[in-house]
């Protein structure tokens, strides 16, 4: 079986310490959800707001995300990962808010096109490799979110629990409600869309030309 | 060896993703290596694919408002304290009244825990190796239960959220079309046929009640 390229970190995930406090919270101790539930609080966030796009709306799902992961916290069996199970409550409860509210509407017109198209990458310049100690400069992250921000919907969304939140393939596929087959065709062309655009900038010296002047796109 | 001609630029860009996530069978995998070698436009393409996930799998591009963590906290707290309360208030007569209560009809809930209830649709299929702990919707008066995001979700205003066990225990049925894969399996033998048809149309009706409650 091939090695993937890509290694992911999970931290925290199924470590003893975590076993334990999910034991000890099932038994009764709900005073320690919130210790099991840290390590994890920011990527659920970062779900919740791929989807909402609204940084009240994401926060206030999270926490009714967290009530409702803590009231079946019995539910959970230890062979599923615990941040996944997390992540996935966190999904239904944004998808549903979203549904609810009907912010899809304004996205919804862009999001029956082009999906089976394919994708020609554009930028073919050699790529200058982009340290992750530059995410230490606020303006990095702030590109890059930009670049993610432009994404249409069903793109954005796969991209951030697959390669965010570090769902598998298929969780991916359950959480969003789609086959494993869109899951595929869709991550390709975000993280394709993606490096054009990060290429764009990047290959024009943006990164050594921060901060940028006012009013002006990278890309 | 593969020859480099094996595949084409077009075919690499189409198959970088399942590349990266080693989702590619050995002769393919060989194939695009011999490529990458020789192709700097693909190997751009490569390394840039790669360094963007890796970019944007960093925890630091998760930002969170101020003070999100700390209301977090809070709120957990305050229902972890409301829920022991609750139980404190009502436990001085609840434990009693559950005892008797268990005590005359020990046998029957016993037997009605264990035995699943019989499935709510007569036509549907009951699915096939749906993991127990998939998170699903399900809802008041409705058949299906179905994953999140799923266009025919019937009742949505009394959607709720439990594993797919507690589901199928409840009689609830995998819907056909966000769970098809977990029902196609029973296509193989054709009696089913005419049931799944069936419930494709309980879906199709299940979306028209849905388009009708949604227009008022």
């Amino acid at each position: 079986m091939a090695e993937p390229n890509v290694v992911l970190n999970n931290p925290g995930a199924g470590t003893p310490h975590e076993q334990d406090l999910i034991e000890r919270v099932q038994r009764g101790q709900n005073e320690l959800f919130y210790e099991l539930v840290r390590p994890y609080e920011r990527r659920v966030y970062a779900a919740a707001l791929a989807i909402l796009r609204n940084e009240t709306d994401a926060e206030d799902v999270v926490q009714e995300a967290m009530l409702k992961a803590l009231a079946n916290i019995r539910q959970f069996r230890a062979e599923a990962r615990f941040s996944t199970w997390l992540i996935q409550i966190t999904v239904n409860e944004a998808l549903m808010r979203r549904r609810r509210e009907r912010t899809v509407v304004m996205e919804g017109i862009d999001d029956r096109r082009d999906e089976e198209g394919e994708y020609t990458p554009r930028d073919f310049a050699d790529w200058r490799e982009i340290p992750s100690e530059a995410l230490e400069r606020k303006e990095v992250r702030q590109k890059l979110a930009d670049a993610l921000a432009t994404l249409d919907r069903k793109y954005r969304e796969v991209f951030v629990l697959r390669d965010m939140e570090q769902l598998n393939i298929q969780e991916t596929a359950e959480a969003l409600g789609i086959s494993v087959a869109s899951v595929k065709t869709r991550l390709l062309r975000a993280r394709l869309m993606l490096r054009d655009l990060l290429a764009g900038g990047w290959n024009q010296g943006w990164f050594s030309r921060l901060p940028f002047e006012k009013g002006t796109k990278p890309w | 060896m593969v020859n480099r001609e094996a595949v084409t630029c077009q075919q690499v860009w189409q198959e970088i993703s399942n590349y990266l996530e080693g989702d590619v069978d050995a002769g393919l995998r060989a194939a695009m290596d011999e490529h990458f070698r020789s192709c700097q436009r693909c190997k751009s393409v490569l390394e840039g694919t790669r360094n963007v996930i890796s970019l944007y799998s960093d925890e630091r591009m998760i930002e969170v408002p101020s003070g999100y963590g700390r209301r977090l906290e809070r709120r957990l707290a305050q229902s972890a304290r409301a829920r022991t309360r609750g139980w404190s208030t009502w436990s001085a007569w609840l434990v009693p009244v559950a005892a008797l209560v268990l005590i005359a009809g020990g046998v029957r809930i016993a037997s009605s825990l264990t035995v699943p209830r019989p499935m709510l649709s007569q036509h549907a299929q009951p699915g096939r190796d749906i993991p127990p702990d998939m998170l699903v919707i399900v809802s008041e008066g409705a058949k299906d239960f179905h994953v999140a995001g799923c266009g025919v979700i019937h009742n949505k205003a009394t959607a709720r959220t439990i594993t797919a066990k507690e589901a199928m225990q409840q009689g609830y049925v995998p819907c056909v079309r966000c769970l098809r894969k977990y029902v196609e399996t029973a296509e193989l033998r054709p009696a089913s046929l005419e049931s799944v048809a069936d419930s494709y149309l309980d879906a199709e009706e299940d979306a028209k009640e849905g388009l009708r409650v949604s227009g008022h």
